[in-house]
């Protein structure tokens, strides 16, 4: 404010102003800067996931003079990966509930489907995880052939992915078990539930195009 | 689509937060839950021709409510929209681009075009 | 719902005490000596440390640079073997591309950004300390490999199947792959932390059409880094898994395609080339106007041009491959656009020269090295729509007219306009100028150098030598443009030299005194970062600085009369800030430099023993676990007024989402 101005600043070009200094300074989008930093790194995953799911369409079917075994398409079990399919699915709508319920400040609720999320996402990776094990036993390993390598990175890059979430949201449960993470800090769990509708989306695109498309 | 544009007209009065209420996001859930069975579907059902591109679509679509829904980005900033579809359309572009040029248009021999799809 | 946030958080500047906090470890004081620096989360101390090690790789990028000189002196050159002369090469391109110029770069971006928008410091200052940190680190596992076993020898862009273990069984390609993949992190950290400082952290009233031509051109350029390095992340994976766990990806006997390698690697390559050049653009943009007393012309037209050269940027990018087989149509498609991307380029040269039209130049060193940038540029430029042209290209391509081509876009472009910043920014960094008549001297020898090093390479390049070869015979008549390109190569050593004796003798004549303290506006600027003293305090502006136009600082100097003549209304020294305020400032911390420190030790257990990574992994953890509990701002260190608004709770926990563990982002 002008009453504000000392003598001294009288000359100064970009004084004292309403401002007066950085401590209220709104943020010129009027978003946080959290939240803008989830968006910009979840839209370049966009062109990693982009990359690794070209990387499998193209390699899916190549052989070469010392190709064997059998690719990954030839041992997809479809309905159990829709079952895992429509598991991590639902794990969606529980993590918007969460974010809901700590956005009404329901504490016990936000807990409960904190937890449920995670659980729901770890049933998701022990799926992978029997899929990996039972195409090895049928003679598929990371190494065999150009397909098997494709695919095992392309969906164990997902799994870690869930797997980075599922220790986010364990903590986050931990946190508001605590008490020190309260209904005034919410948008903690939306950005956190930003990047796990992420990974469901991701996972909607591979399931559609890597395992249905045939 | 109706699920959606009811379960938004019940919000609006009792959310400040631009989002849906609970009940809406458990219809959106059912329609997702619904559009996937529809997927699935097509590996029990011969869709003929229809296949790929009804896959394609229902991906799209679940891709886009998620979005749009779940994500809020129809009831956020823009600016979050801006980033976000920058990424998915250079993404779809230029890996869309690479594959073509790798499947279709890199075949200067006239070798056979099977080994690649 | 317009959620407002505080800004980072704020600790007495008077020094010393600062005690211990919530976390779980003490935290570093403000002490002075080299704490100060490694702990620091100043954005200003990081963007110099940015450009020092840079100016460190640069000077072992060039050792490198003069060894292949030296082989190539003489037809059958004996300096190096093949193998040697192999990892020389390779180690120079990728020491220049990720060690000098991107960082380089990056300390402007650190520097200049957050002044030019008048923020207080970036978004999240301890992620920045950790981009910092990370690519030194990466800088020295990337060299480590010539003590254990020898460099890379695949050249910088690295074509598999040529890199996979068959033949290149060294260890130096997995230091390539993980040392990139590193440097690859640092600059992600860094380019989401720019990109939220700018959308979010403007001066009220800099609307984004309002802001420094070099921020904007910073800030495309995060854009292209945030989008474009996932690609080489992925193609830096699969490499290091077929190197490393034994995946095909790249093995043809199993049927690969080896040009998916050179797509991947040209998808984030080329917008890499303009990851290396818009920072120079910004620079001269901001320097040309200031010594040419006119304002840019075209203000709306550069930026714009900018965003554009960095959009159509992911459209050429296999212009890099037209020998490898990618067929006629996409030739003939890539042709196309790269033809088209040279518009923007061109309005941004005219614009330049519009903008020097009927000024009053001042022939100032700065001045000079960007007038050199606009007209080397634009030989590399033109040499560059040469390549364009398919067929030629064909004729081209491996050639040393290839490697005249990017030095004179690398060389003559990026690197000239980043001195130029150097001379025009160095009195806001240090307080005083470097010597102008050393400086005129650095700048005539180095473009004497610059043009025999790099001139001769077209027409050799033309009669036919071909690039990354370690020798050629007598009977190719080479020799003589090759004796002067190796000799212009040591005319640039001379002139780095006189650039060293400048940087070293300038500065023992201001701590001696005879070397004038500059004030904060010495070259009479045009936008708000020469509104503050020289050096630039630690707290950057005492007030929140309003903006009301483009080059605002300038017109709060110059208006115009009643007959709308411009008249200096007022000198910029004295209505300049006096940096006599004392805020508070985000606290110090150890977290980034122990955290960066895990991940050259994760690579090198990939290399040798998992067990290793297992340890650095631990470490990993253990840092993202102090640095979380750690509140971004110490609460025991003097909150001031504001103390009972705040509990500790409040305070920001930036840079949780770089390590991608999200708890402690605040909400207010």
């Amino acid at each position: 404010m002008s009453e504000t101005t000392h003598d001294s600043d009288a000359q100064i070009a970009y004084g004292r102003t309403e401002w007066d200094d950085y401590h209220h300074l709104p943020t010129n989008t009027g978003l946080t800067n959290e939240k803008v930093t989830m968006w910009a790194f979840l839209g370049s995953d966009c062109l990693l996931f982009g990359a690794l799911i070209s990387t499998y369409l193209l390699l899916r079917n190549r052989v070469g003079p010392s190709t064997t075994g059998p690719t990954a398409a030839d041992l997809f079990d479809i309905p159990f990966t829709s079952v895992s399919s429509f598991v991590l699915l639902m794990s969606s709508l529980t993590m918007v509930l969460a974010v809901t319920s700590i956005q009404r400040a329901e504490m016990e609720r936000c807990k409960l489907w904190l937890l449920t999320t995670a659980g729901l996402g770890s049933i998701f990776i022990a799926g992978q995880v029997y899929e990996f094990t039972s195409f090895y036993r049928e003679g598929l390993g990371f190494t065999t052939n150009i397909s098997s390598s494709a695919f095992f990175t392309l969906t164990g890059f997902h799994g870690v992915h869930v797997s980075l979430g599922i220790v986010m949201l364990v903590t986050m449960w931990a946190l508001v078990s605590g008490g020190q993470l309260g209904p005034e800090r919410a948008e903690t769990i939306e950005i956190i539930g930003l990047y796990w509708h992420f990974v469901d989306i991701v996972w909607i695109v591979i399931f559609a195009v890597v395992y249905l498309i045939p | 689509m109706n699920t959606v544009a009811v379960s938004e007209e019940e919000t609006h009065d009792e959310h400040q937060d631009h989002g849906l209420s609970d009940v809406g996001y458990i219809k959106i859930a059912l329609l997702l839950a619904v559009l996937t069975a529809v997927e699935v579907a097509t590996y029990f059902w011969d869709f003929g021709v229809l296949e790929v591109p009804s896959l394609l679509i229902l991906m799209v679509v679940k891709f886009q409510i998620v979005v749009s829904y779940f994500m809020h980005l129809k009831f956020d900033s823009k600016v979050f929209t801006y980033i976000f579809v920058t990424g998915v359309i250079l993404a779809m572009v230029v890996f869309a681009a690479m594959g073509t040029s790798m499947v279709f248009w890199q075949n200067p021999s006239g070798c056979d075009l099977s080994a690649y799809c | 719902m317009a959620i407002t946030e505080e800004r980072p958080e704020i600790l007495e500047l008077e020094s010393g005490d600062t005690s211990t906090s919530t976390g779980a470890f003490a935290r570093p004081t403000n002490a002075s000596g080299w704490r100060a620096w490694v702990f620091t989360v100043d954005h200003k101390k990081i963007g110099i440390m940015y450009g020092a090690v840079a100016m460190f790789w640069f000077l072992w990028g060039g050792v490198e640079a003069l060894l292949i000189r030296a082989q190539l002196f003489t037809p059958d050159g004996t300096v190096l073997t093949a193998e040697q002369y192999n990892q020389i090469f390779t180690m120079h391109g990728t020491t220049m591309v990720f060690l000098v110029i991107m960082p380089l770069a990056a300390a402007f971006a650190n520097y200049i950004v957050p002044l030019q928008i008048g923020a207080r410091d970036v978004a999240f200052p301890r992620m920045n300390a950790l981009g910092l940190w990370i690519f030194v680190f990466a800088g020295i596992f990337l060299n480590l490999s010539w003590f254990l076993g020898g460099g890379p020898d695949g050249g910088w862009f690295a074509y598999a199947p040529n890199t996979g273990v068959t033949y290149s069984p060294g260890a130096g390609m997995d230091f390539y792959a993980l040392g990139l993949q590193i440097a690859g992190i640092a600059s992600l950290v860094g380019a989401i932390n720019l990109i939220v400082t700018v959308l979010n952290m403007r001066a009220p009233g800099m609307t984004l059409l309002r802001m420094p031509v070099f921020t904007w051109m910073i800030f495309v350029v995060q854009l292209l880094l945030l989008f474009a390095l996932p690609v080489i992340t992925v193609a830096l994976i699969l490499l290091s898994f077929d190197r490393t766990f034994d995946a095909n990806f790249f093995n043809v006997a199993m049927g690969a395609d080896p040009l998916l390698w050179q797509h991947l690697f040209w998808i984030f390559g080329h917008p890499e080339v303009y990851i290396l050049i818009l920072p120079s653009f910004g620079i001269v943009s901001e320097t040309l106007p200031v010594f040419s007393r006119k304002p840019l012309f075209g203000y709306s037209v550069i930026v714009i041009s900018g965003a554009a050269i960095g959009f159509m940027g992911w459209g050429v990018w296999a212009h890099h491959m037209f020998v490898s087989g990618l067929g006629p149509v996409g030739v003939a498609a890539f042709s196309a656009t790269t033809m088209f991307i040279a518009v923007p380029t061109g309005v941004k040269i005219l614009n330049w020269i519009a903008t020097m039209w009927g000024g009053n130049l001042k022939f100032t060193v700065p001045m000079m090295f960007s007038i050199s940038l606009v007209s080397m540029f634009t030989i590399g430029g033109l040499s560059g729509v040469m390549h364009s042209v398919a067929p030629a290209d064909t004729q081209q391509t491996d050639t040393y007219f290839i490697v005249a081509h990017f030095h004179y876009v690398l060389f003559g472009g990026a690197l000239m306009g980043l001195f130029a910043g150097m001379y025009y920014w160095w009195p806001k960094a240090f307080g005083y100028k470097l010597n102008e008549s050393l400086g005129k001297w650095h700048f005539w020898i180095l473009l004497v150098g610059f043009n025999m090093t790099f001139g001769p390479m077209h027409i050799v390049g033309l009669q036919g030598m071909a690039r990354r070869h370690s020798r050629y015979g007598p009977e190719d008549g080479f020799d003589f443009w090759n004796a002067v390109v190796t000799i212009g190569a040591f005319v640039i050593l001379i002139g780095m030299i006189v650039f060293a004796v400048n940087i070293v003798r300038t500065w023992l004549g201001y701590k001696a005194g005879t070397v004038p303290q500059e004030p904060a506006d010495p070259w009479d600027g045009r936008t708000i970062e020469w509104a503050i003293p020289c050096p630039t305090p630690e707290h950057n502006f005492d007030y929140v600085p309003v903006i009301t136009d483009v080059d605002d600082f300038w017109h709060k100097k110059y208006q115009p009369d009643e007959n709308g003549k411009l008249r200096k209304v007022a000198d910029g020294n004295e209505i300049a800030q006096k940096g006599d305020q004392n805020p508070h400032l985000p606290s110090p911390s150890y977290w980034p430099i122990v955290l960066a420190s895990a991940l050259p030790l994760i690579a090198l257990g990939l290399i040798y023993n998992l067990w290793i990574s297992g340890i650095g992994l631990l470490l990993l953890l253990g840092a993202m676990y102090g640095w979380s509990l750690e509140p971004a701002t110490d609460p025991d260190a003097g909150h001031g007024d504001h103390a009972d608004e705040h509990g500790p709770d409040d305070d920001d926990s930036p840079g949780d989402e770089a390590s991608e563990i999200t708890e402690e982002a605040p909400v207010v």
